[in-house]
C-alpha cells in the first residue's frame, strides 16, 4: 500500500503530462509537433540502431570525466582555501570574478587553446562545475564546528585523520549540495559543447537533425536528453544518501 | 612538583567594538598527580582559563607552563572534556569510533584499542550503546561518551568543564567515584571545572574559587578529608560539610563582587 502510494506520488505527474502530450498532438499535422505517437515510434530507430555508442556513450562519457575532474579540483581546492585564510582573502576577488563568467563564453576562448576535440569540451564541462562545488566546499570546510575543531586539535589528530574524520564528513554536505548543482550546470555544458563544433554526441546530433528537419528525431534527442538527466539525478541520490547516512534526518 | 603554572594570565576578548576581560589576573600551580577542582560563578572564566591551558586559546599577557615548558598548543598526553559535549562528538562516527580514534592516532594496535574503548564504555555504563551515532543518544548520554574518550585516552592531565552537567545524580555520583578511581590508578593530573560546590569539595584535594569576572584568583580551599571517600560517608562527615558551607560564602561573595584582597 505504502509502495503503490510512494509510486503514485513519484510517477503521476510525469505519466499525467505524457498523456497530455498524447492527447495534444494525437492529430496533429503541424510538421514542429508531430504527434508524440510519431515520436515515440522512432526512438528506439534512432537511438538504439549505432547512434547509442557512436553519440550517446561519448557524450555521456565526457560529462563524466569533466565532472569527476570538476570534483577532484573543486573540493581539493576547496578544501585548501576553506583551511587557509590567508589563501582564501587573495582568491576571493578572483574566484568572484571567474564564476561571474558564463562557461558558455570560454567554449570559444577553449577551442583556441585546446582545439575542437575532447580535450576542449570536457574543458568546458569542468569550467562549469567546479564554481559550484568549489565555493560550497570553502564554504563546508569554513562551518565545521568550532568545539569539534578543538576536540580534534586536544587528542591531537594527524594531518591525515583531521582530512578524513573531521574536514571532509563536516563539509560533505555543503560539499554534495555544490556536487547537485555543479552536475546539472554539467549536462547544460555537455550539449553547449557539442553544439559549437563536434563530429558526434547528443548536443550535435540534435543540432543536427534539426538542421535536416528530421523534428521527430530532434524530439527523442530533447525526450533523451531528459531521461539521462534524471538518471543521472538519480545516481547521485543514491550516492548521497550513502554519504550521509549519518545525518539524522 | 608543580607540573600546571599559571601565572597572571589575562584574557581580553576583542569584539568588534566591544572587548571583554574575561579573565584579569590569574595565577595558580596544580602539582603533579594532583585533583584540582575550579568553582566560580557562571560567566567567571572557569571556560576561558580551561582553554588557556589546554593550549586551544593564547592568553593576553601572563604564561601558562606545563612541565616547565610554556604551553603554545595542545601538549600530548592531555585529555580534555569539553562543556559543550554534544558538539564534541563526531556524528559521523559511532560512539565506539569517536572514542576509538583518539587511540589510533596514538598508535595503539587494534587489541590495546578494542580492550580500552570497551572498559571506558563500561565504566561509564555505554557497554550496549557502541554502535550508535551520538545524535541517537541523550545529552546525558552524550556527555558519557565523551567522558569515556578521555578516559581511554589514559591521559596524564585530564582537563574537564563541568562534565557531569547533564546527568541525572545517581549516575553523577558513579561518575564522581570514577574519575577518583582513574585518578588514583594512573597518577593523572586533573583539573575539574564545576559549579557543584558538594561535587568539588567530594572530589578535590584542592578547590580554587574564582572571582566573576574579570576573574582572579578568590581563595584556595585545601581539602582535608581522607583520600579514600565514598559518596554516603564522606559525605556526612562533619569536616565534609564544614569546607562545602565555607565554599558556599566563598561563591557568596564572589557572585556580590567580592575580589581578593590586594
Ligand atoms: N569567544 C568569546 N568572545 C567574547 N567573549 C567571550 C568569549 N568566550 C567567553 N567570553 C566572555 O568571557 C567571560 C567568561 O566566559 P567563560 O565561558 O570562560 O565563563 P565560565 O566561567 O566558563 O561560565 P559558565 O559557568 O557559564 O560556563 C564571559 O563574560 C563571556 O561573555
Ligand atoms: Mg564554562
Amino acid at each position: 500500500m505504502n509502495a503503490l502510494r510512494k509510486g503514485v506520488q513519484l510517477l503521476g505527474l510525469p505519466v499525467l503530462l505524457i498523456a497530455l502530450w498524447w492527447v495534444a498532438t494525437v492529430n496533429s499535422d503541424n510538421f514542429f509537433w508531430p504527434p508524440l505517437s510519431e515520436i515515440a515510434g522512432t526512438f528506439r530507430e534512432t537511438w538504439f540502431t549505432g547512434r547509442f555508442t557512436a553519440d550517446v556513450l561519448p557524450s555521456v562519457g565526457r560529462l563524466l570525466a569533466g565532472y569527476g575532474l570538476a570534483l577532484v579540483l573543486g573540493v581539493g581546492l576547496g578544501v585548501a582555501i576553506g583551511s587557509l585564510p590567508v589563501l582564501r582573502a587573495v582568491l576571493e576577488p578572483v574566484l568572484e570574478f571567474f564564476r561571474a563568467i558564463p562557461p558558455p563564453v570560454l567554449v570559444p576562448v577553449l577551442m583556441l587553446f585546446a582545439g575542437i576535440g575532447t580535450t576542449m569540451k570536457i574543458l568546458v564541462i569542468v569550467s562549469g562545475c567546479v564554481w559550484p562545488i568549489l565555493l560550497n566546499t570553502v564554504e563546508g570546510v569554513r562551518a565545521v564546528d568550532e568545539v569539534l575543531r578543538d576536540t580534534a586539535r586536544c587528542y591531537r589528530l594527524g594531518r591525515r585523520a583531521r582530512l578524513l574524520r573531521l574536514v571532509l564528513p563536516g563539509a560533505s554536505p555543503q560539499i554534495c549540495a555544490g556536487a547537485r548543482q555543479g552536475l546539472s550546470v554539467g549536462i547544460i555544458l555537455m550539449v553547449i559543447s557539442e553544439m559549437f563544433a563536434a563530429g558526434n554526441g547528443l548536443g550535435f546530433t540534435v543540432v543536427q537533425f534539426q538542421r535536416t528537419f528530421a523534428v521527430p528525431q530532434m524530439w527523442t534527442g530533447i525526450i533523451l536528453l531528459g531521461l539521462i538527466g534524471v538518471l543521472l539525478s538519480l545516481i547521485f541520490r543514491v550516492a548521497e544518501a550513502r554519504l550521509l547516512s549519518w545525518r539524522n534526518e | 612538583m608543580t607540573l600546571l603554572d599559571v601565572r597572571h594570565l589575562r584574557k581580553v576578548y576583542q569584539g568588534r567594538g566591544r572587548d571583554v576581560e574575561a579573565v584579569r589576573d590569574l595565577t595558580l600551580a596544580v602539582g603533579a598527580g594532583e585533583l584540582v577542582c575550579v568553582v566560580g560563578p557562571s560567566g567567571a572564566g572557569k571556560t576561558t582559563l580551561l582553554r588557556c591551558v589546554a593550549g586551544l586559546l593564547e592568553g593576553t599577557s601572563g604564561e601558562v607552563r606545563l612541565d616547565g615548558r610554556p604551553v603554545v598548543g595542545p601538549p600530548p598526553g592531555m585529555a580534555v572534556v569539553f562543556q559543550e559535549y554534544g558538539r564534541s562528538l563526531f556524528p559521523w562516527l559511532t560512539v565506539r569510533q569517536n572514542v576509538e580514534l583518539p587511540l589510533k592516532e596514538k598508535g595503539l594496535g587494534k587489541e590495546d584499542r578494542r580492550r580500552l574503548v570497551d572498559e571506558a564504555l563500561a565504566a561509564v555504563g555505554l557497554a550496549g550503546d557502541a554502535d550508535a551515532h551520538p545524535w541517537q543518544l541523550s545529552g546525558g548520554m552524550q556527555q558519557r561518551v565523551a567522558i569515556a574518550r578521555a578516559v581511554a585516552y589514559e591521559p596524564s592531565v585530564m582537563l574537564m568543564d563541568e562534565p557531569f552537567a547533564a546527568v541525572d545524580a545517581q549516575t553523577r555520583a558513579d561518575l564522581e567515584d570514577l574519575v577518583r578511581s582513574l585518578w588514583k590508578r594512573l597518577g593523572m593530573t586533573v583539573l575539574f571545572v564545576t559549579h557543584d560546590i558538594d561535587e568539588s569539595v567530594y572530589l578535590a584535594e584542592r578547590v580554587i574559587v574564582l572571582s566573576n569576572s574579570p576573574t582572579e584568583v578568590l581563595e584556595e580551599v585545601a581539602v582535608d578529608l581522607p583520600a579514600t571517600r565514598d559518596q554516603l560517608t564522606t559525605r556526612s562527615l562533619p569536616r565534609f560539610a564544614e569546607l562545602r558551607a565555607h565554599v558556599y560564602k566563598l561563591i557568596q561573595q564572589a557572585k556580590n563582587g567580592q575580589r581578593p584582597v590586594a
